[in-house]
């Protein structure tokens, strides 16, 4: 017997939003299922992942401060994905936005002036999206695909920066730790609250706003979606692909610079080799779970941000493994993927050989 | 949303119930750098956790969170646990120091207790173990073990902590073969057994015969097994990893340690201060001496023995750095501040 995957005439425009929804009831059950297996209450884990961490003030202000950079890169790549314009590599674009950024506080050391700290954030823009634009050139000028370059791209950036922290940038205090020196003052994001939430989180709100009102009320969110749901036909319409490849790079890369040097201008405060435990990557995730859409992506970034201190509070409480935390986040995008294909696909069992017109597998 | 406040406050009232419970125990949290299951560094720390529950028994509740990442997440753990109402807090990386530090200053009524660093506060004390003292015995064996004259030495980052160990294993190695030559790998981490494995095959496809690393997994040891070459625990007894390879491991044993500071955070007697324990009172140990000649083995034990009665001290000149200038003089020693900040490599040490 076969197994195909047909087209469905007409995707269910209900079910498309209620995707995410069902994706994380999925999870959540089957969630539950292995801790309950592993042998621990279901309900008291699943209060630790999802509940525990909005529980209290300094907690919120976490989820903030974690969620901040998953919104910012996430709203980026809503944007390339839905013109089907695939940027894997914001992890590296983060990354050169992060030390195109730290170059004022690491070679002005003592230098204390807003301009300064605006300067930082306009050069983490510019690192990012200068190297997503390598990707994109590559894209136009040789037809490279985009999704090796800016992923390979991720590695030569993460050793880029380890090259500078334990060689010409690093602390000649730290006692040769790799790190760079301590950024002070107007080198830091102006933080709020008790806690460690900064001025980024702002940042990323207006972003979302800015993406959301482009996609929905101007030509160039028309542009994005037309090319994105057919190539051909954009260029019917007169869209260029290439200038759209170079627009989409350009974006999600300054987003994910933009990410970079908060994080590093925010909580972190210094550079060191490891500066994101794979934001970039994660906000494929969040991307995905927010529809493309940058107010989704505001929500889903909050909601992968609780789970990763309800990875902190399961493990403290419960004994539960780091991993578990990963495994959640794992779970939400193959359950969130398998929900839209089945959405916009049905499943045949064909006996014959033959295989049917329109099948994808 | 009515149904949603209600699951919520049932939740809430589960969980009150269980707090009060526990509300008069002393809790003790501990940050880990890798997951507790890599039978190295950060499993011996939770051998002591155990310890401490084993010890103390009903007065304490001990909890961890492990895989923490040096830098921002680190310090949200800390607090968290602090906010949890943790009495006292181990952070065990040295990465860990100024997360320590930061969160230590907003709760002064908690105690803090972070490994390998220099930095001390009134409500954070610093603990490490003298894992030079077994370096340099590995150091020996190595010397008098090894056919090509070669070791591999597999570095996770170049601070004060591992040029230490790697300057005591040359030293020990020199007292048996003044030629004796070392190659260092770095792999920028404390627990990758993918790069660590790497480092090892690529030093043994160099001609090294025996293999010591800094770092916290199994692999390097395991490549050492498939390979046919020679190597050394670090951190745990990883005999039953490599059983032909492993001719001893440098034990951290933090469980007298933990138990006692604990104690004193009940006794209400814990200060601020700066351990350093080595051999002597047995915060390292070295397992059996197995896989080398015999008169190997006994001149491992009688430096072990040495060490342990004083008699001889890792770092007593004459030494010379790598330029070949004298670093310290004919029967004088390094004193602990010279050895916490160490910077510079012996002769012969390539690097």
């Amino acid at each position: 017997m076969k197994i195909t995957l047909e087209k469905r005439a007409m995707a269910s425009n209900f079910m498309t939003y209620a995707s995410p929804i069902i994706a994380i009831g999925l999870t959540v059950v089957i969630g539950g299922i292995i801790f309950l297996l592993a042998g621990y209450n279901p309900l008291n884990a699943l209060y630790y992942y999802f509940v525990d961490p909005v529980m209290s003030l300094w907690s919120i202000e976490e989820v903030v401060v974690k969620a901040t950079p998953l919104v910012l890169i996430g709203a980026g790549l809503a944007i390339c994905f839905s013109a089907n314009i695939w940027n894997i590599g914001a992890e590296g674009q983060l990354t050169m936005g992060a030390l195109a950024g730290a170059f004022i506080p690491v070679m002005f050391t003592d230098w204390q002036s807003p301009i300064g700290l605006v300067l930082m954030l306009l050069m983490g823009v510019g690192g990012g999206a200068a190297w997503a634009a390598i990707a994109a050139f590559l894209k136009n000028r040789f037809n490279v695909n985009e999704i090796l370059t800016s992923l390979m791209l991720v590695y030569v950036a993460q050793y880029i920066l380890d090259w500078f922290v334990r060689g010409p940038w690093r602390d000649p205090k730290g006692f040769n730790f790799p790190k760079s020196v301590d950024f002070e003052g107007w080198q830091l994001l102006p933080t709020y609250g008790d806690g460690r939430m900064h001025i980024g989180a702002i940042i990323a709100v207006i972003v979302v706003v800015i993406l959301a009102i482009m996609m929905s009320r101007s030509m160039k969110g028309f542009e994005i979606k037309a090319i994105g749901n057919s190539r051909r036909a954009g260029a019917f319409a007169g869209f260029s692909y290439k200038s759209m490849t170079w627009f989409c790079f350009l974006l999600s890369g300054a987003l994910a610079g933009l990410a970079g040097i908060i994080e590093v201008a925010g909580p972190a405060g210094h550079l060191q080799p490891t500066i994101s435990p794979g934001y970039g990557f994660t906000a494929i995730i969040v991307a995905f779970l927010g529809r493309l859409n940058p107010i989704g992506v505001l929500m889903a970034g909050v909601l992968l941000a609780i789970s990763y201190l309800g990875g902190d509070g399961a493990q403290m409480e419960l004994g539960v493994s780091a991993k578990t935390a990963q495994v959640f986040q794992g779970m939400l995008l193959f359950l969130i993927l398998a929900c839209d294909t089945l959405i916009r696909y049905k499943i045949k069992f064909s006996v014959s050989q033959k295989s049917t017109e329109g099948a994808l597998v | 949303m009515v149904s949603l406040k209600k699951i919520a406050a049932i939740f809430a009232v589960s969980m009150l119930s269980t707090t009060a419970m526990a509300a008069d125990k002393l809790k003790v949290g501990f940050v880990y750098v890798g997951p507790v299951g890599d039978h190295g560094w950060s499993y011996q720390h939770d051998q002591g956790r155990q310890a401490v529950e084993a010890a103390h028994g009903d007065l304490v509740e001990t909890f961890f969170v492990e895989k923490v990442a040096e830098g921002p997440d680190a310090e949200r753990v800390i607090e968290r646990m602090a906010r949890k109402g943790a009495g006292v807090i181990f952070t065990t990386s040295f990465g860990y120091m100024d997360s320590t530090l930061k969160v230590a200053k907003k709760f002064p009524k908690i105690k803090f207790e972070h490994a390998t660093g220099y930095k001390q506060s009134d409500n954070v004390a610093s603990y490490s173990a003298r894992f030079y003292e077994g370096r340099y015995i590995i150091g020996q064996i190595a010397a008098k073990e090894s056919k090509s004259g070669v070791a591999g030495y597999i570095g996770s980052f170049p601070i004060p902590e591992v040029v230490r160990g790697i300057n005591a294993f040359m030293l020990g190695a020199q007292s048996v073969n003044p030629d004796f030559k070392l190659k260092v790998v770095w792999v920028n981490s404390w627990f990758d057994p993918g790069k660590e494995a790497d480092a090892a095959k690529v030093l043994i496809g160099q001609g090294v015969d025996v293999i010591t690393q800094h770092t916290d997994s199994t692999a390097p040891l395991q490549i050492a097994e498939q390979n046919g070459a020679k190597g050394f625990g670090q951190a745990s007894d990883m005999a039953s990893f490599a059983p032909k390879a492993q001719m001893t491991a440098i034990v951290d044993d933090w469980a007298p340690y933990y138990v006692a500071r604990v104690k004193a955070v009940l006794d209400g007697t814990w200060k601020s201060g700066n351990t350093w324990d080595g051999i002597k009172p047995g915060m390292v140990s070295m397992t059996d001496y197995v896989n080398m000649a015999d008169d190997t083995k006994v001149m491992a034990k009688a430096t072990e023995a040495a060490i342990s009665s004083g008699a001889k001290h890792v770092f007593s000149g004459p030494i010379y750095n790598q330029a070949g200038e004298l670093m310290v003089k004919e029967g004088a020693t390094l004193d602990d501040g010279a050895l916490a900040g160490m910077d510079w490599y012996v002769k012969g040490v390539e690097q």
